[in-house]
């Protein structure tokens, strides 16, 4: 309901914006972009779009936060410019989507364990132990298992409340993929999906409802999305990473973990990264574009202006923002292969020059 | 020619409401064939299985089905010695009391709360109880879902009951009473059996009422997609795993809640239909 809320909501939103910067002379040659997918990078793309519509006020970008299934449908459906997604294209998608799709990296995120436990402000976790908490299998605080990885803490004896997405999730997807790297339990037990069938535990609806089952109830632990969990500053739990060190969740550990070698077409998953500061649980999100832009009735002029607002996007001031609203820029390398991404986009084989 | 265009009016507004009952009808039924063709309407029916897993891919309603019809029926339970004293009170002992219309008020504007509003109450106010008298470790679950569902009902049931209870024939209360009858004795031999069968409708009401609540019982039963162990467990109804499921659910996912949608309006439609039965023969009477 409320993101159908949101995805009425925000075409006014946008208009009415675009209206307060003026738009006396636009309407002759005004555009409209319209992306649509992932919610999970949806507060980001809010405010980037509006900065890019701010500079170009001939342009207007619509996004509608649906979902990154919706996304992926709606791009293959021609009903979008660009979708949006938190997982890339697997083999059978992309033969499903009738042409070549490129997919831009736009910042980076992660998925936190959020805890509630009076007296305990630093706790360190690890992937099996969160499996094992996950799959009925440690109920206490107390448990051997925990003391061991925090010999320093007094832990209560309490039952564990392990709180997980009642609704389909990309931070499902990311979360169930860590554990189904570090635990060969869970992968046989669990898997990784958006949706999962869950042994232990209660669920609540998107990360507010996590969130708040979290902070009202002594002994839950629930995972949340790391640009929703770092805004609220709740308490989150260490995670020991490959290299075996305990890291926090902050910009620069998630934004660590994309320091392995990256692919040439930016599918990459970097849960469980080898680098040393890396925290474990971190993920990129992409906008996917076609790569040949001349399909249907589309403009040369539409499709640079797609490229205009990729450009944007990955520009040191799009991801600047991202920093300020607690999403993790892209590293040096991701940026570096977008670019070299962004140039591939063409016009039935005309390569794009932006206009500016 | 003036009463000809309202009769017309009234012909085209009836006939507006048949066209959409009959096409939420035939929306709900021709998007849920995908999940009855799959499993058979029994076989999902009373399949408890519910994974998502697109590898392992399986879905049965049971256990929503077993998760509504407990809290429905415990919060009907709950609220039956609430609402039934108010409908005495209202209907009997204080009938066209100042009094009565003041507690008749109130109890109208426990109907006039939003559900989330109950929804919030129960999460911060009633689950805090729930986790101190033991019930469970994090409060959600069945029993919390049924306490604050049963006071959303209260007033569905007493406001009918409180009719039919002032309706019972005044000549039969003053025979019981001039044989010497106390009021108690009045209320327990006359106006409870007379009005008996309103009552009991009024209650089958209130029960379609809490079979299909969304938003509070969503916020409060731990949505966990497994047939419930008891009332201390957390559950799912087929109303809030809609409210849950809904939004990212394509293919055969989307088409099994969209069959479990219909399963709860054939339900509620029994349940209404039951109850206009027995409030027809109190008609009778």
């Amino acid at each position: 309901m409320r993101r159908l809320f949101l995805f009425l909501l925000f075409p006014l939103l946008l208009q009415s914006c675009n209206n307060n910067s003026g738009t006396t002379g636009g309407s002759s040659s005004q555009s409209t972009i319209s992306g649509a997918g992932a919610t999970f990078p949806y507060p980001y793309y809010n405010i980037v779009f509006r900065d890019f519509m701010r500079y170009n006020e001939d342009k207007t970008v619509n996004y509608g936060a649906i979902g990154s299934g919706g996304g992926i449908r709606s791009l293959r459906d021609h009903s979008v410019d660009f979708g949006a997604s938190d997982a890339f294209l697997n083999e059978k998608e992309i033969e499903s989507m009738n042409g070549e799709v490129i997919h831009i990296a736009t910042c980076m995120g992660g998925v936190v364990m959020a805890y509630t436990l009076e007296g305990v402000d630093s706790l360190r976790l690890t992937g099996q132990l969160i499996s094992d908490i996950y799959l009925g299998k440690i109920e206490k605080w107390n448990d051997q298992r925990i003391v061991a990885e925090n010999p320093d803490i007094k832990l209560p004896d309490l039952d564990i409340t392990p709180v997980y997405r009642s609704d389909g999730s990309g931070t499902t997807f990311n979360f169930s993929e860590y554990l189904s790297v570090v635990s060969q339990e869970w992968n046989r037990i669990m898997g990784k999906g958006k949706s999962l069938k869950w042994p232990a535990g209660i669920a609540a609806k998107g990360n507010p409802g996590v969130a708040g089952i979290v902070q009202q109830t002594e002994g839950a632990i629930g995972y949340i999305g790391s640009e929703y969990a770092l805004t609220l500053r709740l308490p989150t739990a260490k995670l020991k990473n490959r290299a075996g060190n305990y890291v926090d969740a902050t910009l620069e550990t998630i934004s660590a973990a994309a320091n392995v070698t990256l692919p040439d077409d930016m599918r990459a998953t970097i849960t469980d990264s080898d680098d040393p500061n890396a925290y474990p649980i971190s993920l990129f999100t992409w906008i996917l574009v076609y790569k040949d832009q001349a399909y249907d009735n589309r403009t040369l002029e539409e499709a640079q202006d797609i490229v205009e607002l990729l450009e944007y996007v990955i520009s040191p001031e799009g991801q600047k923002v991202a920093a300020q609203i607690n999403y993790a820029p892209l590293s040096e390398q991701a940026l570096e292969i977008n670019s070299r991404l962004i140039k591939q986009i063409n016009y039935g084989g005309l390569s794009i020059t932006p206009q500016n | 020619m003036k009463d000809k265009i309202f009769r017309f009016l009234l012909f085209f507004a009836a006939l507006i409401i048949l066209l959409l009952t009959a096409g939420i009808i035939f929306a709900l039924v021709s998007r849920s064939t995908e999940a009855f063709q799959e499993y058979g309407i029994w076989g999902f029916i009373a399949n408890p299985e519910w994974d998502p897993r697109p590898a392992t891919e399986e879905y049965g309603a049971l256990s929503f089905i077993v998760g509504t019809l407990y809290t429905a029926f415990f919060a009907l339970f709950l609220c039956v010695p609430f609402s039934l004293s108010v409908a005495l009170f209202n209907g009997e002992y204080f009938k066209g009391k100042r009094i009565s219309s003041f507690v008749r008020s109130i109890v109208d504007l426990l109907a006039g709360i939003p559900s989330i509003v109950y929804g919030l109450w129960g999460f911060y106010a009633v689950r805090p109880l729930i986790i101190d008298l033991g019930i469970n470790a994090q409060g959600f679950g069945i029993f919390l879902s049924s306490i604050v569902l049963a006071i959303m009902i209260i007033p569905y049931a007493s406001s009918l009951s409180t009719e039919f209870i002032s309706m019972v024939p005044n000549k039969l209360k003053e025979g019981a009473y001039s044989l010497g009858a106390t009021q108690f004795e009045v209320i327990q031999n006359i106006s409870l059996p007379t009005a008996r069968s309103g009552i009991v409708a009024s209650y089958i009401l209130a029960l379609g009422r809490a079979l299909g609540e969304t938003m509070a019982v969503t916020m409060l039963i731990g949505n966990t997609d497994r047939i419930p162990k008891g009332l201390r467990d957390t559950g799912n109804t087929m109303a809030s795993v809609i409210a849950n499921q809904f939004g990212e659910a394509d293919g055969l996912k989307l088409s099994s809640l969209i069959a479990i949608g219909l399963l709860l309006f054939v339900i509620t439609a029994l349940i209404n239909m039951i109850a206009k039965l027995v409030m027809k023969k109190v008609a009778s009477i």
